[in-house]
């Protein structure tokens, strides 16, 4: 009886490695640019989400429900499978970034939501006083007292972010899950490659895990 | 200088200001006074829009601010306010609170702005505290920088919204005395305050206000010697003691 990590198998896994190297490249940049892509949006509905508009608080919280209440694989399997049938086709790697980015792009609104309204109403009264734009009070006046309070929970979306790129092993994406699923299916050396991959993500994401403890500790908010 | 027209507030069903008609000239010192919950600080706040009337018109400095949305940014430049809780910048130095928006809203050069910056701290008393946080500062000289702070933006007219109340009454003098110093100049001033020593001193008229409306209005010396109504003669007694 041959072992799941037999060490042939691992032998097999170290002489492909680059087939993994490719997948981890991929998921970077696919982290990475999601990311971005999320930061920007949750900046700009978690604005939103506090502005005294209607409009504006509505268009905040119908992104957020539904993005946050149907499940992260049904957006990208709509990006994938479904908007190819409007005649809109995006290459798989912006599946990955669009699909990903919009779904973090929810929670981070959230976020900067709940940011926002922790800052005393005064600060914004005090900006528009001085001659601010609405906008200009975000970005200079509120925004960077707000920022000390995010950053805690944004580098816990980061690492939920970096994880959950894996969505793109179910959409053919290329990415380490991908690559591991694709590799493991072939030779069926399924023990060491989800080992290996498990380990890579616990590479990304415990620095970015060990910052949000440290960040908390910072700003007081776990004392 | 600001022209109130009709002004009413409603806050849900509570009717806070009811048909205000006010008349502010250039270079007068008005002060309000009345109890709380009388409409004084709204009163003030639709000075500069940050409460917005349900009816009625403002003018600052000719313009209507209540029909040319896009001007209110442009016309608080010129109409400084001073809050209860001062409401300084936490996250940036004393002096940075003092040159962040003449930098970025008037566009004045960074070594300008640091210059004017320090001479309105040291005009306050407060220049050896120019790189600090606010949070390091008492409630007295925290207060003292804000005023600074609305005096970099070269204000005609400066909007003081109970500026000592939130003051421990050691600290109230500190304040004051800044608000008189800045009197003698011809800068426009409207006071919501407590401070009746201030009111006798410093203004030219005094309006006292009650359950949403301008009960009376008289020179300082008339208002508090020959008060007319009955609700200023009450609220006077109480506070006059």
């Amino acid at each position: 009886m041959v072992g799941p990590f037999a060490w042939f198998k691992w032998e097999a896994l170290f002489r492909d490695w680059t087939v993994f190297a490719e997948g981890f490249k991929t998921t970077i940049m696919v982290a990475v640019l999601s990311l971005a892509l999320a930061l920007i949006l949750g900046i700009v509905f978690g604005v939103l989400g506090t502005s005294q508009l209607k409009l504006a608080k509505l268009v905040s919280r119908v992104y957020v429900e539904f993005i946050q209440n149907t499940p992260l694989v049904i957006q990208v399997y709509f990006l994938y499978h479904g908007l190819p049938h409007m005649d809109v086709m995006i290459p798989v790697f912006a599946v990955g970034v669009l699909g990903v980015g919009v779904y973090h792009g929810a929670y981070i609104a959230e976020v900067v939501r709940a940011g926002i309204d922790s800052i005393h109403k005064g600060q914004m009264e005090a900006a528009l006083s001085q001659g601010f734009s609405f906008w200009g009070a975000m970005r200079h006046v509120i925004l960077p007292q707000a920022s000390r309070i995010v950053l805690p929970p944004l580098t816990n979306q980061a690492v939920n972010l970096i994880k959950n790129t894996s969505v793109l092993a179910m959409v053919a994406g290329g990415d380490l899950m991908y690559r591991a699923d694709s590799w493991s299916s072939d030779n069926l050396y399924y023990g060491p490659a989800y080992v290996a991959i498990g380990l890579l993500y616990l590479l990304l994401c415990l620095p970015l895990a060990t910052l949000t403890r440290r960040l908390e500790g910072k700003t007081g908010v776990s004392s | 200088m600001i022209q109130l027209e009709g002004v009413n507030k409603h806050f849900g069903h509570l009717h806070v200001l009811k048909d205000i008609n006010l008349t502010v000239k250039s270079g007068e010192k008005l002060v309000v006074i009345g109890p709380s919950g009388s409409g004084k600080s709204t009163l003030i706040r639709c000075m500069n829009l940050l409460e917005k009337p349900s009816s009625g018109k403002v003018t600052v400095d000719g313009v209507d601010i209540t029909a040319h949305k896009a001007l209110v940014a442009k016309v608080r430049q010129s109409v400084a306010m001073v809050f209860q809780q001062f409401n300084l910048y936490p996250h940036k130095t004393v002096l940075e609170n003092l040159t962040l928006a003449p930098m970025l809203i008037k566009k004045v050069p960074q070594a300008e702005a640091v210059k004017a910056g320090l001479a309105y701290l040291d005009r306050v008393g407060l220049k050896e505290k120019a790189n600090v946080y606010p949070s390091q500062l008492s409630g007295g000289q925290q207060q003292r920088v804000a005023i600074a702070r609305a005096l970099a933006m070269r204000p005609k007219i400066m909007l003081f919204d109970e500026p000592t109340s939130a003051l421990d009454p050691e600290m109230i003098q500190e304040v004051l005395d800044v608000m008189v110093d800045l009197a003698h100049e011809g800068i426009t001033m409207v006071v919501v305050t407590h401070e009746m020593g201030f009111a006798k001193t410093v203004a030219d008229r005094v309006i006292f206000m009650d359950d949403g409306l301008i009960v009376e209005e008289n020179s300082p010396q008339r208002f508090f010697e020959n008060p007319t109504h009955e609700r200023t003669k009450s609220f006077l007694s109480r506070i006059l003691r």
